[in-house]
């Protein structure tokens, strides 16, 4: 069956319709971050500026301690993945690989945890932090998050694909289980650690109702945190600087997404897909 | 080998530790508060047993605060889902043309909900906003989106739907490419209809994927907080105030401790339940002919 032409050009049409549809609220913004205030304020709205105004980025930078925010989302979401990287990988390869009296009962309390939300338990969280002293340290917005469920999970899975004879030709080397699991279980699972990765970094990234509700100053607040309280400058808003602070925080994960779509993808669609 | 049993156990304990503070035991903390009055600040939790509970649904507000939840959580998922399906099944085919298209509909899906917030907080600003103009090109009034009570639930669940969407669709992609060929090909041999095609073979096949994007779309908009703290605060007159934004208010601006950890007992209800229909459903597998 051949479409005809009138066919092909509606598909493009709606095609086109629908990207508009997602690009254009970010063109929206990046054409906002550049205008002068009055040029904001006007109905029907320009969508290129008479004159660019870059300037609108250094005051979003400037009006608040926004190279701290900056350090603190790199410290929180490194942090986050560097413990769950150590907790992660071994967890997953005991789950896969040995027999033990627990192991169903400790997986099963795995798979429980994966179902209960930050936003189900912050409130007992903060009531403990504030008594460990960890409240508006950069501690309490990594130690919840250094370990993943969804990463033992996922890891499990790959690493139970490894075929048993590579660990046998292993252990006639005498290589100890840590060892083997370091230098044949995680070379094997590289695209799996990569997506895992991917996923937690941008998703800790982004987070904003998390270090929102366990910071109360400035010292341990994040980019998003940071960004969301532009708001509050003065009365009235002045969205040029608004989106000029998202544009910042968009920006690196719009490239990261550009360069590495098929790995992003994946990492999101993961549970749904298996 | 003498220390082999206790390898296991090793390796799992750090993050079954992790899980235990931090997940574990303050769903046991958090239930224990709920039958307390505290104020965060007095030395003494006072026990009240279910007096929270009494107050929360007796409380008008906490109830319309369940239908706002209710309705958010039903209309945002019905219309991902319905749209995801229609897109997915237009998009699902070769080449650079639907992989680009495919890409730029995820796109919201990786991005701070923060930035998703302010950025259509603007585009649906009554007076400047692109929305609006949208509507003025084709000849609507002006719809004063987010400030008005009758409108500005309705606003969050088209914020919710589009950056649902296309991770949706991406998932239902997956489950067509997942139909084995075959049965289309018989199907086309039996000269069946499209419709019926996509009512006997397509749908049915589906319903995993489907199943699967009804619970995380539910568990996932139940817990709705960002755009709400960050574009209503609840308002306009409560419109807006959804279960995790109201425990939120409770325990951190009005310091209602007990009351707050009451109505996260019932969020634990409410997602407990989910769960358990989740796995109780994927251990028999969505049908599947």
């Amino acid at each position: 069956m051949k479409t005809s032409l009138p066919l092909k050009i509606l598909n493009v049409i709606g095609l086109i319709i629908m990207v508009a549809i997602f690009a254009m609220p970010f063109i929206w913004m990046i054409s906002t971050s550049l205008k002068t205030l009055g040029e904001t304020m006007v109905f029907p709205p320009k969508w290129i500026p008479d004159e660019l105004i870059w300037e609108n980025f250094i005051s979003a930078w400037n009006s608040g301690p926004f190279l701290q925010y900056f350090m603190n989302s790199v410290l929180v979401s490194v942090g986050i993945l560097i413990f769950q990287f150590i907790t992660v990988i071994p967890a997953a390869y005991a789950f896969a690989r040995y027999e033990f009296r627990f192991k169903n009962v400790l997986f099963s309390l795995v798979m429980v945890t994966m179902m209960i939300p930050a936003q189900l338990i912050f409130l007992p969280v903060f009531l403990n932090l504030s008594d460990w002293g960890l409240l508006d340290t950069l501690w309490g917005l990594i130690l919840p998050f250094a370990t993943s469920a969804f990463g033992i999970f996922m890891l499990r899975q790959t690493f139970k694909q490894v075929p048993e004879e590579l660990l046998e030709a292993a252990r006639l080397d005498n290589s100890t289980d840590f060892k083997i699991m370091m230098k044949i279980m995680v070379p094997m699972a590289k695209p799996t650690l990569i997506t895992l990765g991917l996923f937690n970094f941008i998703t800790h990234w982004n987070d904003y109702f998390w270090p929102l509700v366990m910071t109360t100053t400035e010292s341990a607040r994040t980019l998003p945190v940071g960004i969301a309280q532009l708001r509050q400058v003065d009365g009235g808003v002045a969205w040029n600087i608004l989106m000029a602070g998202n544009v910042i925080l968009v920006i690196p994960i719009l490239i990261i997404f550009f360069f590495a779509q098929r790995h992003i993808i994946r990492a999101f669609t993961y549970t749904g897909v298996k | 080998m003498r220390s082999a049993k206790w390898r296991p156990y090793f390796f799992v304990a750090p993050a079954i530790i992790v899980f235990l503070v931090f997940f574990i035991q303050p769903i046991f903390y958090m239930i224990y508060l709920s039958f307390h009055d505290w104020n965060f600040i007095s030395p003494d939790k006072t026990f009240v047993g279910l007096g929270n509970f009494k107050d929360l649904l007796s409380d008008p507000m906490f109830l319309e605060v369940i239908r706002n939840t209710l309705m958010y959580t039903f209309f945002t998922v019905l219309f991902s889902i319905s749209l995801a399906l229609l897109m997915s099944i237009w998009l699902n085919k070769q080449g650079w043309m639907y992989s680009f298209v495919q890409g730029a509909v995820f796109s919201p899906h990786i991005i701070s909900l923060v930035s998703i917030a302010m950025l259509w907080m603007w585009i649906m600003d009554a007076d400047y906003g692109l929305l609006n103009w949208v509507l003025s090109l084709v000849g609507l009034e002006k719809v004063p989106w987010l400030t008005d009570p009758n409108t500005a639930l309705s606003s969050l669940i088209i914020i919710a739907v589009w950056k649902n969407i296309g991770y949706f669709t991406l998932i239902i992609i997956a489950g067509l490419q997942s139909i084995p060929k075959h049965l289309y090909e018989a199907a086309a041999l039996d000269r069946t209809p499209p419709w019926r095609r996509f009512a006997k073979i397509t749908f049915p096949m589906l319903s995993p994927s489907l199943f699967f994007l009804t619970i995380i779309g539910i568990l996932d908009s139940i817990k709705v907080f960002e755009t709400i703290s960050i574009i209503t605060k609840g308002g306009p007159l409560n419109s807006t105030n959804t279960l995790v934004y109201y425990i939120y208010e409770n325990g951190f601006i009005f310091f209602k401790i007990g009351y707050a950890s009451a109505a996260g007992v019932i969020l634990l209800v409410i997602l407990s339940i989910l769960t358990l229909l989740y796995f109780k459903v994927l251990s028999k597998r969505v049908h599947y002919q």
